[in-house]
């Protein structure tokens, strides 16, 4: 059935009664993990209330990480495969990604003001975020750059696959640096003691960040089909 | 492996014929390694902390610079195409590519920059791991280019675009190369960021030529 | 020795031709015809392995292409593939290196472009430069396949005198060529097909 799956045409319709339902986990869960996030999380002795925007900025980092490599994985499905869906889902999921590389790099900048005075800070993870945000432009910016669309989606497999391999490279050298030069300063890393509430409340984050983008996925994929498949006969029906 | 001698032969012969190309790349690396103090102001303590930053930089860009002409002429003359019908094996004639690549700039500025580092008052030790970090480091700009530049064979604004590709996939090959000199200038024993230059510089040779393979075939297709 | 079955090709979106089939064999030749843009350089390609076919396949003698077609077969494209900064024989001997062919600078006297051996490419007219490419078939007969994107263009009556022996001395032996002209001229072979696109 997974195959029947793998056509444009079939995957469309399905793909428009999926939305609905992520998009109400997604709303859900974020009521879920805010109500965690600002009612149940206590205030923290060092950083008062300001360091609530942790249950933004973490999940954001760790979605943006965890959308390049979901990204690379049906990138790298079309090219093994020559399926035209694997190439438009990589296409569909890339702004989503780079959205939470920027929300987490935002967020990272509004945490360090009033806890720190500085709008940024050279640590590893907002480092590296900056860094993944130019893997996804490149990405995409690779992909616009070409005309023929099946061709973009071969090139930008070619590359978000070796991004892949690149990533946990980038993030080592990135943390050896700033350990090396940072020492004990500042780190948006040291965050105050992981309690279980916000454990949890990140968690309950990231999982509706994580339906958040499945839905926004879904919906932007159905634009790239109806685009791409224009001239075909089911569109046109 | 007669390809390999052959394509390299070929493009060694060429640039020698377009000296200009080359003596360009150095002359930029040259003109942005001494923008930095007049951008900075002159103070010795920083510049030379700055060195080997700086200088790692400008390979970075000059790598950059270079990196679109590596297939460009040939794909619009119609050589690449009878490179990829050819009987001989595609990664072999790519890796002469980055071969060249690498003898015409990679090797050029890694002899010049002592010479820059001068200009910034490097110590001796210091000049000999920046030239070393440098011909450990510049065969990984090329091998990674040389997959960028057949990414955007073909693409529009493909100069700037490469940058794009390229830079961020630099970071890793930036910190290391000059965080060994900076690890000389401070007194700490550089031999790691040696070894973790080696197996960049392993992982690259895998990695840069078959993604360029692949994007030559994409780009022929 | 050539075949190909439900052969289509796709463009910029646009399917140029579908459920394409055809079997060469040795001593046969194969004309592509059609107006501009129809796809005869994407079908022949496709044949070289260049360019994926949006469905069908090519067998070479009865298999799935590999490595070693590329021995078998000479592709030569619509641009000259000579870098201008190297001189005619520079270029002639490595094209011939490339495709495994012992070279001869008779074959460069023979298409009539002798005389500018020492010359940069650069400075080659369109004609000159498509006979410095096509001097290659001279050699070529150890390649049973021939594939040729309008080898006539750009060339005087005798430089195509000179590629049509060329042509047919190839056919005479066993060989497979296929071409796309815009021009029509006869050649002797055992049998001749011809594709419309």
């Amino acid at each position: 059935m997974l195959y029947k799956l793998a056509s444009p045409q079939a995957f469309f319709p399905v793909a428009g009664t999926l939305i609905p339902w992520f998009g109400a986990l997604a709303a859900a869960l974020a009521l879920a993990g805010l109500y965690v996030a600002f009612i149940v999380a206590p205030t923290d002795a060092t950083q008062g209330e300001a360091y609530r925007i942790i249950f933004i900025h973490v999940p954001a980092a760790w979605m943006s990480m965890f959308l390049y490599l979901i990204m690379a994985g049906w990138a790298g499905l079309g090219l093994a495969l020559n399926t035209r869906l694997s190439g438009m889902m990589a296409s569909a999921i890339a702004p989503t990604g780079a959205m939470f590389t920027f929300i987490a790099l935002w967020t990272g900048a509004l945490w360090g003001k009033p806890t720190w005075g500085t709008w940024w800070v050279w640590d590893a993870r907002l480092t590296s975020e900056l860094i993944l945000l130019f893997l996804y432009l490149g990405f995409i910016a690779l992909k616009a750059s070409i005309d023929d669309p099946l061709r973009a989606d071969r090139a930008g497999a070619i590359l978000a696959l070796v991004g892949a391999v690149n990533v946990p490279i980038i993030y080592f050298s990135v943390q050896w640096w700033n350990t090396l030069h940072q020492g004990a300063s500042v780190s948006l890393t040291r965050a105050p003691a992981m309690a279980m509430t916000m454990l949890t409340g990140m968690l309950l984050m990231a999982l509706a960040a994580w339906m958040y983008s499945i839905a926004v996925s879904l919906a932007r994929v159905r634009n790239i089909i109806q685009e791409r498949e224009r001239h075909a006969q089911w569109i046109q029906a | 492996m007669a390809g390999f001698s052959l394509l390299l032969r070929r493009e060694l012969r060429i640039a020698m014929r377009r000296r200009g190309d080359v003596l360009n790349v150095l002359v930029f690396f040259v003109i942005v390694a001494s923008l930095f103090p007049l951008g900075v102001g002159p103070e010795p303590s920083q510049l030379r902390a700055m060195a080997p930053g700086v200088v790692w930089i400008g390979a970075l860009l000059a790598a950059v610079l270079s990196l679109p002409r590596l297939f460009a002429a040939d794909y619009a003359d119609g050589t690449l195409e009878q490179l990829l019908v050819s009987a001989q094996p595609l990664p072999v004639l790519v890796l002469a590519k980055i071969a060249a690549h690498w003898l015409l700039s990679g090797l050029p500025l890694a002899i010049v920059a002592p010479l820059l580092g001068l200009q910034y008052d490097l110590p001796g030790d210091a000049l000999f791991a920046l030239m070393a970090s440098l011909l450990l480091g510049t065969p990984v700009l090329s091998m990674l280019g040389a997959a960028g530049a057949a990414l955007v064979l073909g693409a529009r604004a493909a100069g700037a675009l490469t940058a794009l590709l390229l830079l961020p996939l630099y970071v890793p090959v930036l910190i290391f190369g000059a965080g060994a000199v900076n690890a000389l200038l401070i007194g700490i024993n550089p031999s790691a960021h040696f070894s973790v230059l080696g197996a960049l510089l392993a992982v690259s040779s895998l990695i840069g030529p078959w993604a360029a393979c692949a994007a030559l075939r994409v780009a022929l297709d | 020795m050539l075949e190909t079955m439900a052969l289509a090709c796709e463009r910029g979106g646009r399917r140029l031709f579908s459920d394409l089939g055809f079997a060469l064999g040795a001593g046969e030749l194969l004309r592509v015809r059609g107006p501009n843009g129809a796809g005869k350089t994407s079908l022949l390609r496709i044949l070289a392995g260049l360019t994926r076919p949006a469905m069908g396949n090519v067998t070479w003698r009865g298999k799935q292409r590999d490595w070693d077609f590329g021995r078998e077969m000479l592709f030569l494209g619509h641009a000259p593939a000579l870098k201008d900064e190297l001189t005619v024989s520079e270029n002639f001997a490595f094209n011939c290196q490339l495709s495994f062919l012992k070279e001869d600078a008779n074959a460069l006297e023979q298409i009539g472009v002798g005389k500018l051996a020492g010359l940069p490419a650069r400075f080659l007219s369109q004609g000159q430069r498509k006979r410095v490419a096509l001097a290659r078939l001279a050699l070529a007969s150890s390649m049973p396949l021939w594939l040729l994107d309008e080898p006539f263009s750009a060339l005087d009556e005798a430089a195509i005198t000179a590629v049509r022996g060329l042509i047919e001395g190839h056919l005479r032996e066993g060989g497979l060529v296929v071409l796309t002209s815009h021009q029509e001229f006869p050649l002797a072979a055992r049998a001749e097909r011809a594709i419309t696109l």
